[in-house]
């Protein structure tokens, strides 16, 4: 017999309660074994208290050849940002 | 260096002219600094380039854990014993996020490991070499990871976002590798007697040539040096890394009062950088097609922990697989 076991995605969450990010992937059998193993090879140095693991074959990314037509709508778009207005001298904080 | 003179394909760099429309849009983005991802677009010969690149990396992280684990159960002490342990465990983590870089280029795991039990794909010649000592541990982390680092920290800007990725968790753990080594050195050659000083100085007299060859020669005229540049999966050439190496390295044995076994090593003044002797370039191209002192053992006994293993991962499968069916059933 002779099968590959399948690669999973992991996602770690750090201590400082930020939101889980991705950090690679690992084989496993199942996703039990996933996490144990995701331990050993992603938080050897305290890098995390919390882990997702996710079947990478469940993933689904947006493609290349989309990029203009999802992204390209925001480029323009500069009012969505603070530094767009100008702030009076006169008012020191806002 | 852990990927050493990788082909590339290229019987010569083409100029942006002689590329197709699609191509020059991919130079372009390299050439802009912008990372290359999985998904993306790239050159056949790319591809397989940087497969070749990383598995032979990967592959250089696992059997490296062989001269080290050699000395695991012999440590001199309880807390050497654990540093050791977790810096060979690093190297496995290594090779893991190495293949996990490489798989997202269209290979599985296993063919990357047959590959390598088959002896088709190479790894790092310096592996190839015994630790009879334990100052050997104590040289490879200086001097072997020494040189991974010097590697491996301009990979962290190279053009392929998994294998640049992977080269940055690496460099975060790799200092710790080099400065076990440098300590269990200082204690052996500082804090130590005449005997454990003299083996260290053995140790580096065996180590310092082959810790200089891992760098591969010189890559002035290659064309597949070249190529890999302008593709940005190779950042500085192989004598410029050497040259880095040595300087760094030359006040460091100073320091520990060993001496660099090379006559020629002298410091040039004109130049800034140290001038070193030649380089037995038989020693390394006879250890590349497998004469070196340990490449049989070394793949055997990759070969076998991979068979011996087996039933494991098999289980592992089956356990998964039945108890996926009891599930579906239940539901
Ligand atoms: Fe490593
Ligand atoms: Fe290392």
């Amino acid at each position: 017999m002779k099968k590959e076991w399948p690669l999973w995605e992991v996602f770690i969450r750090s201590q400082h309660g930020l939101a889980h990010k991705h950090v690679g992937s690992t084989h496993a059998p199942d996703a039990e074994m996933a996490i144990k193993n995701a331990r050993d090879v992603y938080t050897r140095r305290n890098e995390g208290v919390s882990i997702w693991v996710v079947k990478s074959a469940d993933v689904v990314a947006s493609s290349p050849g989309d990029k203009e037509a999802l992204f390209e709508p925001a480029q323009d778009k500069i009012y969505r940002h603070p530094t767009f207005f100008p702030v009076p001298e006169e008012v020191k904080h806002m | 260096m852990y990927a050493q003179m990788v082909d590339t394909g290229a019987n010569k760099v083409r100029g942006l002219e002689e590329m197709s429309a699609q191509e020059r849009a991919f130079q372009e983005r390299i050439d802009a600094g912008i990372k290359i991802e999985p998904k993306d677009w790239m050159p056949e010969a790319y591809r397989k380039t940087l497969i070749r690149q990383i598995s032979q990396h990967a592959h250089s992280e696992i059997v490296g854990m062989l001269p080290e684990g050699n000395w695991i159960s012999r440590a001199p002490s309880l807390k050497r014993k654990a540093i050791l342990l977790a810096k060979v465990q690093d190297e496995a983590g290594h090779g893991l996020y190495l293949y996990s870089a490489a798989e997202t280029l269209g290979v599985s795991r296993d063919q990357l490991v047959d590959e390598l039990h088959a002896g088709r794909a190479k790894y790092s010649s310096i592996f190839n070499y015994p630790t009879l000592t334990w100052a050997d541990i104590g040289t490879i982390g200086w001097l072997v990871d020494g040189a991974a680092i010097m590697n491996q920290i301009p990979l962290c800007r190279c053009s392929f976002g998994p294998y640049s990725r992977a080269m940055i968790r690496v460099c975060k753990e790799e200092s710790f590798h080099q400065r076990q080594g440098y300590d269990l050195l200082i204690s052996l050659c500082r804090d130590g007697t005449a005997e454990q000083k003299a083996m260290a100085q053995d140790a580096l007299n065996r180590w310092w040539w082959p810790a200089l060859m891992m760098f591969g020669p010189s890559d002035a005229e290659s064309v597949h040096s070249a190529q890999s540049q302008a593709w940005r999966i190779k950042i500085f050439s192989n004598d410029e890394l050497r040259q880095r190496f040595v300087d760094q390295t030359v006040p460091q044995a100073e320091y520990l009062g060993l001496t660099i076994p090379d006559p020629d090593l002298k410091w040039n003044a004109e130049r800034g950088h140290y001038d070193f002797g030649a380089i037995d370039w038989d020693e390394f191209y006879n250890v590349l097609k497998g004469n070196g002192p340990c490449n049989r053992e070394r793949l055997r006994a990759r070969r076998q922990a991979w068979e011996d293993g087996a039933w494991v991962r098999d289980a592992a499968i089956a356990h998964a697989e039945k108890r996926a069916a009891r599930t579906a059933q239940a539901a």
